[in-house]
């Protein structure tokens, strides 16, 4: 690994100040430690932001959930009222990874979360996410686990997060704080499409810092659930994975939230997918319209195309658990 | 870098290169062998410690900078007075290994999931070990012998206790 300096921000202000130049934030480091031994990541400094009081989860005044950037995922996903209040952002944290890379994972560090891309994780490859302008060897190449929905003739990398689909459907706002100080952005808007610059995952700019991401107040009465399907039953990554907020009323789906991920180059949300659930009976056909429309844009790769028929009966499956429809 | 850790009871002081990932500052810095390094990409588990006596981590994939101020647990934090922490009896017991290079972590990992789960069953065993990975045994008998400690340790509680 190459060497680096190593700073220790006391502040969130000290931070930002440090935030000058080839560095890079540092809280859990699962995603950027692992990067670094593979030479993808070689910043000329670390901010080490563990000593903020960031790490807080706690109800806000609205009744919605504050969730501090530096909450590790094991922590959240075990919360009381995560558990209670919002149970698929739990079930998607507990799906992800080990338990001792959840005892480390950030909150803030999930959100940006960076591709399991194979071509993006080896350096000698051709990624214009990594090394932009270099091409894409994922298109045409080993590309079973990349994504259907998003892409661009630059770029097919999935976000491989759970958490943010599930924040996603949560609808979810991330809180940054910056050179230009603060702003509050809905996870809907935080990520962008690969296009031609892959190399941007986010709107955030050099130098922001996500400090917290807040839940609005618990939809009553809803039903919700976070399925995810892999090569194995813990301790992988998402082929296809959905989560789903809806509620139910007299038998008509009144309200719908869907999100996908494993199948996408960001969190997945088609508001077309929720409206053709909204003011519908919970039927299995329903479900399957709705996911027909999400699926409808589908661009598979050399050998992902299962992933259509896979995400299909991912979301039919969460749809029905949520709504307990058999 | 200066920074100051306890492992398994004892400060250490030392000044490390902020690279040096924690696993090498055990096994190099503090000559403490017992922390296995296998495929170093925080994958297979064998690297693990208890951070502050009830986290599991993975020490490769953290710098030891993390771990100033924190308190470490490796294996060799295990045995007390010269006897076998009753998991490591009961990994002995059960057959619970054949090469023995993934049991550092599956003991530590264990060890932090009967702090937090006195009684497991079955299927929180196998859920808990999922990021420790046993080429060898099949895993049928590292789950009895996690059973066995646990049986062991509900009888015992003092037992569990290690380091300071």
């Amino acid at each position: 690994m190459n060497s680096f300096t190593f700073t220790r921000a006391r502040t969130i202000a000290d931070a930002l100040r440090s935030a000058r130049g080839d560095v890079k934030f540092l809280a859990g480091g699962t995603t950027l430690v692992d990067l670094m031994k593979l030479d993808v990541e070689r910043p000329a400094g670390i901010i080490d932001l563990n000593a903020l009081p960031l790490a807080e989860v706690r109800r806000t005044p609205d009744g919605g959930l504050h969730i501090g950037a530096l909450a590790r995922n094991s922590d959240v996903a075990h919360h009381p009222d995560v558990v209670r209040d919002y149970p698929l952002l739990s079930q998607a944290l507990l799906s992800g990874a080990s338990v001792q890379l959840r005892n480390m994972a950030s909150t803030g560090g999930n959100l940006l979360q960076r591709t399991r891309c194979v071509y993006f994780r080896d350096a000698a490859m051709a990624c214009n996410k990594r090394s932009p302008g270099s091409g894409c060897a994922a298109i045409g190449g080993f590309n079973r686990n990349l994504a259907i929905l998003g892409t661009s003739a630059h770029c097919i990398a999935t976000n491989p997060s759970d958490q943010n689909v599930a924040l996603t459907a949560l609808e979810a706002t991330v809180h940054v704080t910056g050179s230009n100080g603060e702003r509050s952005v809905p996870i809907g808007d935080f990520y962008l499409l690969p296009g031609q610059t892959p190399e941007r995952e986010t709107i955030l700019e050099p130098g922001d810092l996500v400090t917290s991401v807040t839940l609005p107040p618990p939809a009553p009465g809803a039903g919700s659930t976070y399925v995810k399907l892999r090569d194995r039953a813990s301790f992988e990554f998402a082929l296809a994975s959905a989560a789903v907020v809806v509620t139910i009323k007299g038998g008509v789906m009144q309200r719908a939230r869907v999100a996908m991920g494993g199948i996408a180059t960001k969190p997945w949300r088609n508001l077309d997918v929720e409206a053709a659930l909204e003011g519908q009976p919970a039927t299995r056909e329903r479900f399957a319209d709705a996911a027909q429309i999400l699926l409808s844009d589908a661009k598979p790769q050399s050998r992902n195309g299962f992933k259509v028929e896979l995400a299909k009966r991912c979301l039919v499956h969460a749809l029905s658990v949520a709504t307990a429809v058999t | 870098m200066k920074i100051a850790v306890t492992v398994n009871g004892e400060r250490y002081e030392r000044d490390v290169e902020p690279r040096t990932l924690l696993a090498y500052f055990l096994r190099e810095d503090l000559g403490l062998t017992g922390t296995h390094v296998g495929c170093d990409s925080s994958s297979c588990g064998c690297c693990v410690v208890a951070m502050d006596g009830d986290r599991a981590v993975k020490s490769c994939t953290m710098f030891a900078v993390q771990a100033d101020g924190h308190e470490i647990t490796t294996v060799e934090g295990l045995e007390q007075g010269g006897k076998l922490h009753p998991l490591q009896q009961a990994f002995w017991d059960q057959h619970g290994l054949q090469c023995g290079y993934c049991t550092p972590g599956m003991l530590m990992t264990s060890y932090v999931l009967l702090k937090h789960q006195p009684a497991p069953n079955e299927a929180e065993i196998r859920e808990a070990i999922a990021g420790n990975l046993c080429r060898c045994t099949g895993y049928q008998n590292i789950v009895k012998a996690i059973q066995q400690a646990s049986t062991e340790l509900a009888a015992e509680p003092a037992a569990a206790a290690v380091g300071s």
